[in-house]
């Protein structure tokens, strides 16, 4: 991790801008501002003074009438955190967010949580975060390292039980100096040694405890301890991070908060020349591009390379955006045996002459994703900005003229961060490839029903559970198309559902003769006090419309709701920016408009008694067991 | 560096830290003389300072300096040493 926003582009007269922010008259372009200065590199005082200026200029019944939501985290430690406030605020802005920050009182991180009638307790924390310093963790009576933890499961249980919201648990800075030097392992009474001891049980607990980490010591390794702790600071004010890298670690915790709400980039889209390889293809040639053994920079971009297969196997999709000639283009995919991606790894590949910000749509395009979920990268800086302008929603970001940190660059940036990894991540490309050949057969076929009946689709259903508890809670923050209500749920919150006995949760996977689409339907439905059955949730992913899995969700909707004893189906239309899609959707499945409601959502009836199954060229049956 | 410029470079960083561009500093300024110069505000005044003339204060030297004039001769000596 640098300790400045590297991979952000400077922006200049960023001090003017920041003035003129006072005299636009427009709160949406302010709002626009902000974020734009947010995104742009700065130090820890320029952070501090967007801060204050945005909280001046908007707040309350402004944010509301923007559609901007305000997320409240809760900051809890054991020393001074305010300085961190403003840098996790502006990485806030940065992704659109409104952060709305609870200082905990100096040292009272333990009395929050166990006192009822504590601020914490009024907040309704959206985000707890619990920010240890090494003082703490390793001095005095708190030698023991088993006991401190204990004590952190009990504020984690507390946390996901009263609030149900994201938990963030900072792993301890490793700055006491060594007493022995490097086999300190072997001085159980070390104070350094106790750090360690205590980020190791810390990782373990976290992961039973589905507890996300801020690993402040894994990043320190990158930088070295200097760059994050000043002893003089500590000793002066009990800063233990220091304020100069404040931005940077807000970035590092805001990423988590997006990550765990569905909002981490999906998509690398990739240029070629200077980006994969060295030099010109098209000039070059095949023998003549710098690829592999033999050159230093040959190998710098086998080593990117194979930074970005990595991205790839744990679920980011690739894309491909290179001006040349498509032939040229695809040459050294197929022939070079220095590449490490091939063409069966990247899921869209665009090469032509056209400008990049129209490939970069039809990218999105054809890949069913929003552009917000794109990130663009690109050696050329007239190309990155050419995006910036065009394109403002994807993240581009500032890489080294020099191909052996691209990687940093990407990693520092953290746009794909992720808290849990399941195995539809690692599948991902492999669905998104079956999909072209979908499509391909599709062009072959004319006839829809003989098409349909060719995929021999299997659709399997089961009550959410445990093992897929990940993959149903990512579905349901991050779906925004086929989402007729387009509620968020925490997975503290997801598991609440599942407990309720007056609610049905399906979850859907299908299956047909390419493979396994994973899991491509969420269903929540509310038994209400009529005996109606209310569709809280239901959504679906993109990729598998046209193919009469809305019908199918429905007759297993309706089969479960009948057994739970209701009498009739309530769905609901909540309209966003991005589900016009699915507006009809209730009627077309044969509901009955009931009335708009104040927010702008329209309900709709379905009768059970006299509700005949949907006729569906899919086979439908339960999952034997969780998991599915 | 002349003290006049280590002045101007430093009205700058208490213009930029107190978001207060009305500040003019004298060597007798002193904290309670400004508003926002409050003890949060004055670690990142010191950070600053340190991080733009790139040199380092002592614990020593920032317990017992006093006014503007004390900080820009600190700066002046350790700009100057380097």
């Amino acid at each position: 991790m640098a300790i400045e926003l590297s991979w952000l582009p400077e922006l200049p007269n960023w001090a003017e801008s920041l003035e003129s922010l006072h005299s636009v008259g427009d709160d949406a372009a302010r709002w626009a501002k902000i974020v734009s200065l947010a995104g742009s590199k700065i130090d820890f005082i320029q952070s501090a003074r967007l801060d204050r200026s945005a909280q001046k200029l908007l707040a309350g019944e402004t944010l509301t009438t923007l559609g901007v939501k305000p997320l409240r985290v809760a900051l809890l430690g054991s020393s001074t955190l305010k300085h961190l406030v403003s840098g996790i605020r502006v990485a806030g802005y940065r992704r659109k967010f409104w952060l709305e920050v609870l200082e905990g009182e100096y040292g009272m991180y333990l009395q929050d949580f166990l006192d009822r009638s504590s601020p914490l307790y009024k907040f309704k924390p959206n985000a707890v975060v619990i920010a240890l310093d090494a003082h703490h963790v390793a001095e005095g009576d708190r030698a023991n390292v088993h006991e401190l933890i204990g004590n952190l499961r009990h504020c984690w249980a507390i946390a996901k039980q009263e609030f149900g919201c994201t938990v963030i648990q900072q792993t301890a800075l490793p700055i006491f100096p060594l007493l022995m030097g490097s086999n300190e392992q072997r001085l159980a009474e070390s104070p350094r040694e106790r750090l360690r001891q205590f980020n190791m049980e810390l990782r373990a607990a976290a992961d039973q405890e589905g507890v996300h980490l801020l690993a402040v010591d894994d990043y320190v390794a990158g930088d070295g301890t200097n760059a994050w702790y000043d002893p003089a600071l500590w000793h002066r004010s009990k800063q233990e991070i220091h304020p100069r890298v404040s931005q940077v670690y807000g970035d590092l915790l805001v990423r988590l908060i997006a990550s765990d709400r569905g909002l981490s980039s999906k998509c690398l889209v990739l240029d070629l020349d200077n980006t994969l390889w060295g030099g010109v293809i098209g000039d070059d040639g095949l023998h003549g591009i710098a690829l592999g053994q033999g050159s230093s920079l040959g190998e710098a971009f086998v080593a990117f390379q194979r930074y970005v297969l990595g991205l790839k196997r744990r679920g980011v999709i690739l894309a491909v955006c290179s001006k040349n000639d498509e032939a040229n283009a695809l040459a050294p995919f197929e022939q070079h045996p220095e590449m490490v991606l091939r063409r069966g790894d990247i899921a869209c590949f665009v090469a032509n002459w056209e400008d990049k910000a129209s490939n970069v749509r039809k990218i999105a395009n054809a890949l069913n994703i929003g552009l917000d979920s794109l990130v663009f990268v690109d050696d050329n800086p007239f190309e990155r900005n050419l995006i910036r302008q065009e394109l403002p929603q994807i993240a581009v970001p500032e890489i080294s003229d020099d191909p052996s940190f691209y990687a940093t660059a990407l990693a520092d940036a953290g746009y794909f961060e992720a808290v849990s990894i399941t195995a539809e991540d690692r599948e991902r490309n492999e669905q998104y490839q079956a999909n072209a050949e979908r499509e391909l057969l599709r062009e072959s076929t004319t006839d829809l029903t003989s098409y349909l009946q060719s995929l021999r689709m299997e659709l399997i259903h089961h009550p959410f559970d445990k093992i897929n508890l990940a993959r149903v809670t990512q579905l349901i923050n991050k779906t925004n198309q086929f989402n007729l209500t387009t509620r968020r749920y925490t997975e503290a919150e997801v598991q609440g559902v599942m407990k309720d006995p007056r609610a049905v949760t399906l979850q859907m996977r299908l299956l047909d003769k390419f493979g396994d689409n994973g899991i491509i339907a969420i269903l929540i439905a509310k038994l209400d006090e009529n005996q109606d059955a209310v569709i809280d949730t239901w959504l679906m992913s993109c990729r598998v419309l046209g193919r009469q899995v809305e019908e199918a969700c429905l007759n297993v909707l309706a089969e479960q709701a009948m057994r739970l004893g209701a009498r009739r189906l309530i769905g609901e239309y909540c309209p966003t920016a991005k589900n016009g899609m699915v507006c009809d959707l209730y009627p077309r499945l044969g509901f009955a408009a009931e009335g708009c409601k104040a927010d702008g959502g329209v309900r709709f009836s379905l009768n059970l008694d006299s509700f005949a199954q949907l006729p569906v060229l899919l086979t439908i049956h339960e999952a034997m067991h969780a998991g599915i | 560096m002349q003290e006049s410029e280590i002045y101007q470079r430093l009205t700058k960083i208490f213009h930029n830290v107190m978001d207060d561009d009305s500040i003019v500093l004298t060597p007798e300024l002193t904290a309670p003389d400004v508003k926002e110069w409050d003890s949060f505000n004055h670690i990142n005044l010191i950070v600053a300072t340190e991080q733009a003339f790139k040199i380092k204060f002592q614990t020593a030297e920032l317990e017992s300096m006093k006014n503007v004039g004390h900080l820009v001769a600190l700066i002046e000596k350790k700009v100057n040493k380097s």
